[in-house]
Order: C-alpha cells, then sequence, then structure tokens
C-alpha cells in the first residue's frame, strides 16, 4: 500500500500519547510497523520494541538499535476545583501558550476543554503583563461541578487538542511534533528497508516518557543491548524568535549532534553517508548533554556507540510545532542509507584506539 | 447550535465582515421588507409590524471580531501583526489563525522554553509577535498575506453538552439571536435589525446606522463577560454562565433606560425566564453609539453571559442563548408606547 507521509504523521500527532500514557500512539505505531518487521513486543515501561532481523545473516548479527521517543508533554489533573480542573506539566509545558488553549481531558471519556483565562481587567496593572503561572491556571469543561465529579479524577492526563494541518512550503504544523516526526522518519526507515539488503538486525523502538525521566530510551537501551544506536529527536528551528545562531533552517535537512554525548566516529559515519547521498545536512555542536536520549544510551551497560540526528522544529514544545515534511523523509532515507552501510568491519572502523 | 456554528466559524475581523455579511444576508433573505447594506458594511433589515405599536424599533448585534491585520513581512517569510480590537497579548502565543479571505493557515509562533531566560515571564508584545504560515521568503510572504490581510483565530466549534466553546461568540451568539427574530412572525412595530460593523474599534458601524434607521428605541444584542472561575480575591464575575441572560445598567458606554430593563425584567419574571444583571461599570457595547444618535435613543442590552470572550476559545451555556432568545422575543411582544411612559 503506498504510504502518504503527510497522513501517517498527522495520525501519529491527532492520537493521544503524553508521558506515562502512550498507549494509544504506540498501538498504532505498532499497527504500522509489524508490517515491516520481523517482530515487535512492548517492554517493561511500555516502548514498543521492533526487530528487523539482517537479509544476509543467519544466526547472531551484529545490532543497530534506532530510537525515537513516542511521548509529547501534557497536563495531569492535580485538583478538581468546582466545575474546573487544576492541573500540573507533564514535561517541559510552556505555560505561557496555555491560555486560551484547546485541550481534551482523558477522564471517563475524552473531555474537550479550553486553558482559560481571566479578563486583564481584573489583573492589576502591575500583573498584567505577566503570563499567569501553571499552578493559578484552570481547565474549562463546560460542565457542572457535579458532572466534574463524575467524569474526571486527579491524574488523569491532558493532552493539547490542535489538528495537523499543511501550511506553505510543504510544512506541517501540529502539536505533538516533538516527537512524532521522528518516529515518522523511522517509519520511512523501514520503509526503505523493505527493498534493501542489510547486514545488521535493525531495532526500531518507539520509547517512552523521555519528557520526563529518559526512562523508554534508557531500559530499551539496556535490554536490547545494541552494538550501535542512533538516536532520532527535534531540534530548534530557525523561526519566531529563534535564529540562524540558536536553531537550524526547516527544509535544509537533518542536523547531525557532535559533542561528548556523541560517538565521534558515529558522526562522522553519519555525515559520510548523507554526503554521498549528496543530501543537504546541518552540523549540530552540543557541547554539554544533547537533552535527548543519547544522554543515557550512551552510558547504557557499559557504554555504546550513539549517534543523534534531529529534525529541525519550530516553537517546541507548544500546539503549534512546525516541521518541514521534506526533513522528516530525507532523516528517513539517511537512516536506511546508514544501516545498509553496516557491515562486518564497522564496529571495528569504530573503535577509538 | 448550527447558526451559532456557522457564524461562529466564519471569518469576520473589523472592517473585513464579508463573510459574515454574506451568511446573514442568506438567512435573512425573504424575511424582511427592506434590506439595506450601507457604505461600511452594515445590514440595515426592515421587517415591517402589524401596525397596532406606532414604534420604531432598532435591535442590534454585531458582526466584528476582534483579531489582527498583517502590518509587514520579514525577510524570513514571517508576518508582522497588530491588534485589530482589544486583545490581551497574553493569550496570542502559540496559537492557530486563518490569514485572509482564503484562510490560509498560520500559527503565531513562540520562542521554545528551553532558550528563554529570566524574563520569561514578561507578556511578549504584539509588535514582537509573528504569525508563521510557512512562507520562507518577503516576497512569499506578501505574496500570499499583503498589508492589511485579517488574521483571526482557528478555532473548530464544540458542543461541550450543556455549553458550546468556540471562537468569536462575542458578538455571533447576538448575531444569530437577531436572525431567529427576523425569521419569527412580524411584531407589533416595525423592526429595524442592524447586524453592524466595527463595534470592536469604536462602535463605528452603529454609529452610522443608527442614524439612518431613525429609531424610537433600541436594544443591543451582544455577549458579556462572565469569569465566574475559582478565584482568591472577592471581585465580582460580571455575569455568571447559567444565570440567564445579563441585563446591564450601566458600563463605560452608556447608561441603559430604566424603563426598557423594567419591561425586560418583568418578562423574564412573568416567562420564569432566569436573568442577572452585569456588574456595572465594565465593557461597552454599541448602545454608546446608539443612545447618543440624533436626538438620542432609549438603549437597553441584553447579553449572553460569555467566558473568556476576546480569546481564542470562549465558552457559553446554551440554556443562556436559548433564554436570551426567548426573553428577546417576549419582551418585544410586550412592547408598547406606554413603555416608555414616564
Amino acid at each position: 500500500m503506498p504510504f502518504d507521509l503527510k497522513t501517517h504523521l498527522s495520525d501519529l500527532c491527532d492520537t493521544p500519547g503524553p508521558s506515562g500514557y502512550e498507549g494509544p500512539v504506540r498501538e498504532l505505531v505498532q499497527g504500522v510497523w509489524s508490517d515491516l518487521t520481523d517482530e515487535s513486543y512492548t517492554d517493561a515501561m511500555g516502548s514498543l520494541v521492533t526487530i528487523k532481523r539482517s537479509t544476509v545473516v543467519d544466526g547472531k548479527a551484529r545490532t543497530i538499535l534506532l530510537t525515537a521517543h513516542v511521548d509529547e508533554i501534557g497536563l495531569m489533573v492535580t485538583k478538581l476545583d468546582g466545575a474546573f480542573v487544576r492541573v500540573t506539566g507533564i514535561g517541559g509545558v510552556d505555560h505561557r501558550v496555555l491560555p486560551g488553549q484547546l485541550v481534551t481531558v482523558h477522564g471517563e471519556r475524552d473531555l474537550p476543554g479550553v486553558v482559560g483565562s481571566r479578563p486583564p481587567h481584573v489583573t492589576p496593572v502591575s500583573e498584567r503583563d505577566k503570563y499567569v503561572p501553571l499552578d493559578e491556571l484552570v481547565i474549562d469543561l463546560g460542565l457542572s461541578a457535579r458532572q466534574v465529579a463524575r467524569l474526571v479524577s486527579v491524574g488523569d492526563v491532558v493532552s493539547f487538542d490542535q489538528s495537523p494541518v499543511g501550511l506553505q512550503g510543504k510544512l506541517l504544523t501540529a502539536k505533538a511534533l516533538d516527537n512524532r516526526a521522528s518516529v515518522a522518519a523511522l517509519t520511512v526507515c523501514l520503509e526503505a528497508l523493505q527493498t534493501r539488503t542489510h547486514a545488521w538486525d535493525v531495532v526500531a523502538a518507539a520509547t517512552v516518557q523521555e519528557e520526563v525521566t529518559m526512562g523508554g530510551g534508557q531500559t530499551a537501551a539496556y535490554h536490547v543491548q545494541p552494538d550501535l544506536a542512533v538516536v532520532v529527536d527535534v531540534t530548534f528551528g530557525v523561526g519566531t524568535d529563534v535564529s540562524e545562531r540558536d536553531g537550524f533552517p526547516l527544509g535544509e535537512g537533518p542536523a547531525l549532534g557532535l559533542g561528548p554525548n556523541i560517538h565521534t566516529k558515529v558522526f562522522h559515519r553519519l555525515r559520510e553517508t548523507a554526503r554521498d547521498m549528496e543530501m543537504d545536512h546541518h552540523v549540530e555542536p552540543l557541547p554539554g548533554y544533547s537533552g535527548t536520549e543519547a544522554v543515557a544510551v550512551q552510558v547504557s551497560r557499559e557504554g555504546i556507540p550513539t549517534g543523534l540526528v534531529s529534525i529541525p522544529l519550530r516553537n517546541m514544545h507548544t500546539p503549534v510545532e512546525i516541521v518541514s515534511l521534506e526533513d522528516v523523509e530525507r532523516t528517513g532515507r539517511l537512516l536506511a542509507e546508514f544501516v545498509v552501510g553496516l557491515n562486518s568491519h564497522t564496529l571495528d572502523e569504530l573503535r577509538l584506539d | 447550535m448550527r447558526l451559532l456554528r456557522i457564524l461562529s466559524e466564519a471569518m469576520g475581523v473589523s472592517g473585513a465582515e464579508e463573510e459574515v455579511r454574506g451568511i446573514i444576508l442568506r438567512q435573512i433573505d425573504g424575511h424582511a421588507d427592506e434590506i439595506h447594506v450601507d457604505s461600511l458594511g452594515n445590514v440595515l433589515a426592515v421587517k415591517g409590524g402589524t401596525g397596532r405599536t406606532k414604534l420604531r424599533v432598532l435591535v442590534a448585534a454585531h458582526v466584528d471580531e476582534v483579531g489582527l491585520m498583517v502590518t509587514g513581512h520579514d525577510k524570513d517569510g514571517s508576518l508582522q501583526v497588530a491588534a485589530i480590537g482589544g486583545l490581551d497579548p497574553r493569550i496570542l502565543l502559540g496559537k492557530r489563525v486563518l490569514v485572509g479571505p482564503e484562510k490560509l493557515p498560520g500559527v503565531i509562533g513562540a520562542k521554545p522554553v528551553h532558550l528563554l531566560d529570566e524574563n520569561r515571564d514578561k507578556a511578549v508584545k504584539i509588535k514582537a509577535m509573528r504569525v508563521d504560515i510557512g512562507a520562507s521568503s518577503k516576497e512569499g510572504a506578501s505574496g500570499k498575506a499583503d498589508l492589511g490581510t485579517r488574521v483571526g483565530f482557528d478555532t473548530p466549534f464544540a458542543n461541550l453538552g450543556a455549553t458550546v466553546r468556540g471562537k468569536a461568540f462575542d458578538d455571533r451568539a447576538g448575531c444569530a439571536v437577531l436572525v431567529k427574530l427576523l425569521r419569527g412572525e412580524p411584531f407589533s412595530f416595525d423592526l429595524y435589525a442592524l447586524f453592524s460593523v466595527q463595534e470592536e474599534v469604536g462602535l463605528r458601524g452603529a454609529r452610522v446606522a443608527a442614524h439612518a434607521a431613525d429609531p424610537d428605541l433600541a436594544f443591543v444584542l451582544e455577549t458579556t463577560i462572565a469569569d465566574d472561575l475559582p478565584k482568591d480575591d472577592d471581585v465580582s464575575p460580571t455575569t455568571e454562565l447559567g444565570k440567564g441572560p445579563a441585563l446591564s445598567t450601566l458600563d463605560r458606554s452608556t447608561i441603559y433606560d430604566r424603563r426598557l430593563n423594567k419591561l425586560l425584567a418583568d418578562t423574564a419574571e412573568k416567562i420564569g425566564v432566569p436573568y442577572q444583571y452585569k456588574q456595572p461599570g465594565l465593557g461597552g457595547t454599541d448602545a454608546g453609539a446608539i443612545n447618543v444618535s440624533r436626538g438620542g435613543v432609549p438603549t437597553a442590552a441584553v447579553s449572553v453571559p460569555c467566558r473568556y470572550i476576546h480569546s481564542p476559545a470562549a465558552i457559553l451555556s446554551k440554556r443562556d442563548y436559548r433564554n436570551t432568545e426567548k426573553l428577546m422575543r417576549e419582551a418585544l411582544g410586550r412592547l408598547t408606547r406606554g413603555t416608555l411612559a414616564r
């Protein structure tokens, strides 16, 4: 069946999966990836782990782990306040974008609502140019207090309600593009590998809880025990209030991470692959922790050579994130080509001595 | 709620009300004796009465909504914007918008929270905001959304049960009630139904339309602030959802007519419709222009309580909305020249 990236990525973004509650979106990904891989299972944390076995080697092959976290930031109910609901953040929620934002409270059923805002005139003048803190905001479901008590509980998760839509220039805006764009890139990779030969086993993992603890990436690396890992995430895209200094342009390919958190030779190998493909790409200098699962994966057990490929994304951690569909596609094809290039010499070539 | 849905989702930022006007003209076609569109875009529909009451009654609702206007184009393709009408900048960041008559999707971008510094809680000014439609150059942007293009919130209407959620209930709810009054039976007097433009930028439409209509008295159909959220301070909620249509006594634009308010309150009590008084002193309506038109026009306002007006998504009670229509129809049915007796 022909694969339409925009539809696939839109479906991914539309399906809820705040950290710790990734079930719905994990099931969606499983439905797609199980057709593209040989085995799949859900691990103890809830991460989806799928394996596409080497097309060449019979028996024990080397393993590359490709991870993309499938969880999204969201909110969690902390208190019922009459007809209103108080919340805290799951992951790094930007409270400035909350007032007036459409949300869905996943209670006894999915309940549409809005984050309330108080009219400016009731705010003292000195406070009027300050954003209201998260713990002073409420969610309004337009229900009575009795209905709220019946349908909503403390601990219920809340996701943003913003359906994906295309913008000019093959861009897509939606909530949860961080990190569904990367999950979609893995789908592109697996699709591309259907007609290629590869000597290594490929483990594609849609990991959980990255936004809060990186627990999914850490534990998946532990039980998969790969020889090599590439983490796929998003990075800052040049856009509103993000200059060329702070981000990467959309539509000019993925950014390859380089720094202490990244295995330098894995970086070089990724870059060689991109150059051989004549694919536009950028280098992302990472002087400290990358802020991605590479932080956990690199130091799993006795260490794993780890690379990072990132998709530039505007308005990170808001419901109006934007990516270039071309960048998602490029990332997937780059990963496929990288996988195809792995052979019995690769680990020797990566040695640091 | 079908009519409110259609009106809510239509675009009509002040000065560019074409789409909403078109919907209203189609809805009232055949239900008025004269329909006139003036040089500002006001729709004035005259529905002749039975002749029993020799009064010319103006009932007004405004069709425009608050929004933004494109004021420039950055090299990177993003749009500079300015507010049309009263907008709290704190509700704009990270929202979806629709740009221009073609409704191109766009977003109001926000700097990622990871890159914010210690000033993160200081509200971004509208001048510093950008609308991103995905254009990548100044020419690309101006080709798609030239200077003056209107930008409105992109909020699909939703039925929440006893309430509805959507944009521009201020004042599409008033417009919907007025459409229904026009589509009903004639009154005992000549009804001048005004769908006014540019209320949000200074009651401009009502000013000229009231002059043209020259009524004996007027009612304004609006939505108004309901700040009935949990709060620490002992501040009035202004109005509350579920407590019925709100009558106005005094606001920043008008001193509302006590005789007309008595008619409304007495009618509500007779027919068993709940009603409330809006906290005096706040806001303004088209009454501000109508009341002092020509030699003066006694005016009252009936408002649907509405949370989060002037924001991307408002919430109102269906019961309040239906009761507003019911109260207006019944009160107009009881209106006589004696109502204005002193």
